[in-house]
C-alpha cells in the first residue's frame, strides 16, 4: 500500500496539448492517501478511466508526473507498478480453474508453489470462493467471475492500490449490494487503498471516504460525500449528486436582500461583502431542506404543480416565481393543494456567484 | 383443440423438396446406381451388389492414392494453422495499415484454382522459374517434372501459398474480438507474451480455428485441380490423390461402375474423418 500523488498532470489522447476543449484531462491535482477509499464520481466521458488507466500506467499521461510513496513511476510499465485492476466485464483466463485463475499473478511473478497455494487459499476464503476452487472459471455466473477478478489483484501482498473501473455494471441489483458490503469489509480489513471509478453517485457515496467528482476531464470537488452532498462547490455538483439535484434560483442583491422571481430572503453583510459586480448569483437548497409552512418564520409562496411519489416519501414539484423548485415531503404529510407556504432554512440555503459557492445564509 | 386436415400444406414444401431432389439426392442416387451395376451399353446392365466397392477397397493403386491423400493433408495442416496464426499475430490491429495488409493478404484467394496451378507450374520450373531456379542455383537439385521429392514440395508450397491467407483471416477475427481488457488485465497480472498467447488469443481464437482445421481438411482432402495443372499426378504416380486417381478412372479409363462406388467412398471417409475432427475439437474445447 501507498500514498498515491498525481502532480499536475495532463492528458491528451491526440498528442495534441494546446488546445484545452480536446484534452481529455485539464490539469489534475490529486494526493490519494494511504488505505483509504476514494470513489470517482462522473457523468461518461468525463475522463475518470482515463485517469485510472493512467494510474495503473495502461495509458502513459502527456505531461505531469505519478507518484507512488514519493518515487516516479510515470515510466514504468503496468507490471511494474504494483497496481490491481478490475475492469466493467469480469475478465478471466477461459481455459484455467477458479484456483488457476487465481495463482495466475503470482505464478508470473515466479512465487514459491506453496506460498501460492497459501494465498490462493486465503483469499479464496475472504472472497467466499473455497467450493469453486477446482471449477472451471469459464462457466460461472458474473458475480462470481468479477469476484475472481478482484481475487487476482487480491492475492498480490505488494499492490499499492486496487482500481475498480465500474466493476458493477454486469451485476444483479441484489448481488450489488452484496458485492459492495463484501468490498467495504475487505477494504477495513485489509487497509486497502481503493479508487473507485462510477458513475452511480450511490454507489460513490456508500462505498467511498473521499469521493472526487469529475466533469470533463477536470476536479470539480473532492472531499468526503457529506461535504459534497451538504456543501457542492459547484453548481455542477449540486445538480450531479442528489436524485433529485439542489434546487438553483436565479437571484440578484438588492442592499440585504437577495430578490429572485416570486420572493426575497435576508442576505447577510458577511456574505454580501463577498459578491462582486456583475456576478450571476443563484440561491441553492437541497429538496429535503424545503420545509412547508413553519409559523413565525419568513414565508415564501409557492404554486404545487404535481406531487411525484418515491416509494419512502414524496416529491412535490412547485413553482417559485418562474422557477421549478423540487421539496421532498415525508409520506404521511399532508399538503394543501394549489398555493403553500415554504421556508429557507438560512443554514442550508447556499448562494453561488459565477457557479462557485461563496457561502450560505446563516453566515 | 380441433386439428384441421389440409393437404394443400405440401404445397408450400413442395418447392424445398424440388430443390433438395435436384441439388443433392438425385445425383447422388445417379452415383449409387452405377456404383450397383455393370453397365456395358445403354441396354446392357446387370446389378452385381457390391462388387465395385470390394474392387475399390482392394485396389492396391487406391490404397496409395489414399495414403498419399492423408500425408498431403497431415502437412498441409501441420503448417498451413501455424503459420496462419502466426501471420495474424504478426499483422496491424487497427488503421488504414490493418486493411491495407488484409487486402494484400486475402489476393491469391481470389484466383482461381487451375490459375494457381499455372502459375506454379510456371514459378517453379527449373530452368525458367524464379522458385525453381533459385533453389537449383542454390546447389540443390530441384526438378518437379521428374523428382517427386521436388514435385511435392512445389505442390505443398502451392497449397500454402493459397491457403495459409484463409487460415490467417480466420484467426485476425478471432483476435480482433478480444477486448482490450483482457490485454490489460494480463499486463497487471504480469503475464509473459507466451502466457497471453496461451491464455487468452489462444482459448479465444478456439472456435475459428476450428473452423479452419475443417475447412482446410476437406479443401486439401479434395485437392484436384492445381496438383493437375502442375504435375498432372506424377511423376509416376507420386503427386496422384485420390480425386486425381478418381477422374482417371471415370473420365480416363470410363469405369463408371468402379468410379461411382469409388466416389461414395471417397465422400463417407470425409464426412467421417470431419466428424471426428470436430468432435475432437469439441472435446477440447468442453473440458
Amino acid at each position: 500500500m501507498a500514498q498515491i500523488v498525481i502532480d499536475s498532470l495532463r492528458h491528451s489522447y491526440d498528442g495534441n496539448l494546446s488546445d484545452p476543449n480536446g484534452l481529455a484531462l485539464k490539469q489534475i491535482d490529486l494526493t490519494w492517501e494511504d488505505g483509504r477509499a476514494y470513489a470517482l464520481l462522473g457523468p461518461s466521458g468525463c475522463g475518470k478511466s482515463s485517469m485510472l488507466n493512467i494510474i495503473s500506467g495502461l495509458v502513459r499521461q502527456s505531461t505531469g508526473r505519478i507518484l507512488f510513496d514519493g518515487t516516479d513511476v510515470s515510466d514504468l510499465p503496468t507490471e511494474k507498478r504494483n497496481i490491481a485492476q478490475v475492469f466493467q466485464f469480469p475478465v478471466l483466463y477461459d481455459t484455467m480453474t477458479v484456483e488457476q485463475n487465481l495463482a495466475f499473478p503470482l505464478k508470473n511473478r515466479r512465487l514459491p508453489a506453496d506460498e501460492i497455494r497459501r494465498r490462493v487459499a486465503d483469499v479464496a476464503e475472504m472472497l467466499e470462493l473455497g467450493p469453486l476452487l477446482k471449477k472451471r472459471a469459464a462457466g460461472l455466473g458474473a458475480a462470481e467471475k468479477q469476484k475472481i477478478s478482484l481475487g487476482r489483484g487480491l492475492v498480490r501482498s505488494d499492490v499499492a492500490a486496487v482500481l475498480f473501473d465500474e466493476p458493477l455494471t454486469v451485476i444483479d441489483p441484489h448481488v450489488k449490494f452484496e458485492l459492495r458490503r463484501k468490498l467495504k469489509l475487505l477494504h477495513e480489513e485489509l487497509g486497502l487503498t481503493l479508487i473507485y471509478v462510477t458513475h452511480d453517485q450511490s454507489e460513490a457515496l456508500t462505498l467511498a471516504d473521499e469521493v472526487v467528482l469529475m466533469a470533463e476531464g477536470e476536479v470539480m470537488q473532492a472531499g468526503t460525500p457529506e461535504e459534497l452532498y451538504e456543501r457542492p462547490s459547484h453548481t455542477f455538483v449540486g445538480n450531479f449528486i442528489g436524485s433529485p439535484g439542489m434546487n438553483f434560483i436565479p437571484c440578484r442583491a438588492e442592499g440585504e436582500r437577495l430578490v429572485f422571481s416570486g420572493g426575497s430572503l435576508p442576505l447577510p453583510p458577511a456574505l454580501s461583502r463577498k459578491i462582486e459586480r456583475g456576478q450571476s448569483l443563484k440561491v441553492a437548497i437541497r429538496p429535503q431542506h424545503l420545509r412547508h409552512c413553519q409559523p413565525r418564520t419568513e414565508q415564501i409562496t409557492a404554486q404545487l404543480v404535481e406531487l411525484l411519489p418515491r416509494g419512502d416519501s414524496y416529491v412535490a414539484d412547485l413553482r417559485i416565481g418562474e422557477t421549478a423548485v423540487a421539496m421532498r415531503i415525508p409520506d404521511d404529510a399532508e399538503l394543501p393543494s394549489g398555493e403553500l407556504g415554504v421556508t429557507f432554512a438560512p443554514k442550508h440555503t447556499l448562494l453561488y456567484a459565477d457557479d462557485r459557492l461563496i457561502g450560505d445564509l446563516d453566515a | 383443440m380441433h386439428k384441421t386436415q389440409d393437404n394443400r400444406a405440401w404445397f408450400l414444401i413442395l418447392p424445398v423438396v424440388l430443390l433438395v431432389a435436384f441439388s443433392a439426392v438425385i445425383p447422388l442416387m445417379t452415383v449409387v446406381n452405377y456404383s450397383v451395376q455393370d453397365i456395358f451399353g445403354p441396354g446392357q446392365r446387370y446389378l452385381i451388389g457390391l462388387e465395385w466397392f470390394r474392387e475399390t477397397l482392394r485396389d492396391p493403386e487406391v490404397h496409395r492414392a489414399f495414403l498419399r491423400q492423408i500425408a498431403f493433408s497431415g502437412i498441409v495442416l501441420a503448417i498451413e494453422i501455424p503459420l496462419g496464426v502466426l501471420v495474424a499475430l504478426a499483422l496491424p490491429r487497427a488503421g488504414w495499415k490493418s486493411s491495407l495488409a488484409i487486402v494484400v493478404l486475402a489476393l491469391p484467394l481470389l484466383i482461381p484454382f487451375n490459375v494457381v496451378g499455372t502459375i506454379w507450374q510456371l514459378y517453379a520450373r527449373p530452368e525458367i522459374g524464379f522458385f525453381g531456379r533459385v533453389i537449383n542455383d542454390l546447389g540443390i537439385g530441384f526438378n518437379y517434372t521428374a523428382d517427386p521429392v521436388s514435385a511435392w514440395v512445389t505442390i505443398v508450397a502451392m497449397d500454402v501459398w493459397h491457403w495459409t491467407p484463409l487460415v490467417a483471416l480466420l484467426a485476425f477475427a478471432g483476435l480482433r474480438s478480444i477486448p482490450d481488457a483482457y490485454y490489460q488485465a494480463a499486463r497487471i497480472d504480469g503475464a509473459s507474451r507466451v502466457a497471453i498467447f496461451r491464455y487468452i488469443e489462444l482459448p479465444k481464437m478456439r472456435s475459428v480455428l476450428t473452423i479452419a482445421v475443417l475447412l482446410r481438411f476437406m479443401d486439401s482432402f479434395m485437392i484436384y485441380a492445381e496438383p493437375f495443372v502442375v504435375t498432372g499426378g506424377g511423376p509416376g504416380s507420386s503427386t496422384t490423390f485420390l480425386s486425381i486417381r478418381l477422374v482417371n478412372m471415370a473420365v480416363g479409363q470410363f469405369d463408371l461402375g468402379p468410379a461411382a462406388a469409388f466416389s461414395l467412398i471417397y465422400f463417407l471417409v470425409i464426412l467421417l474423418v470431419s466428424y471426428v475432427f470436430y468432435t475432437i475439437l469439441q472435446r477440447i474445447s468442453a473440458q
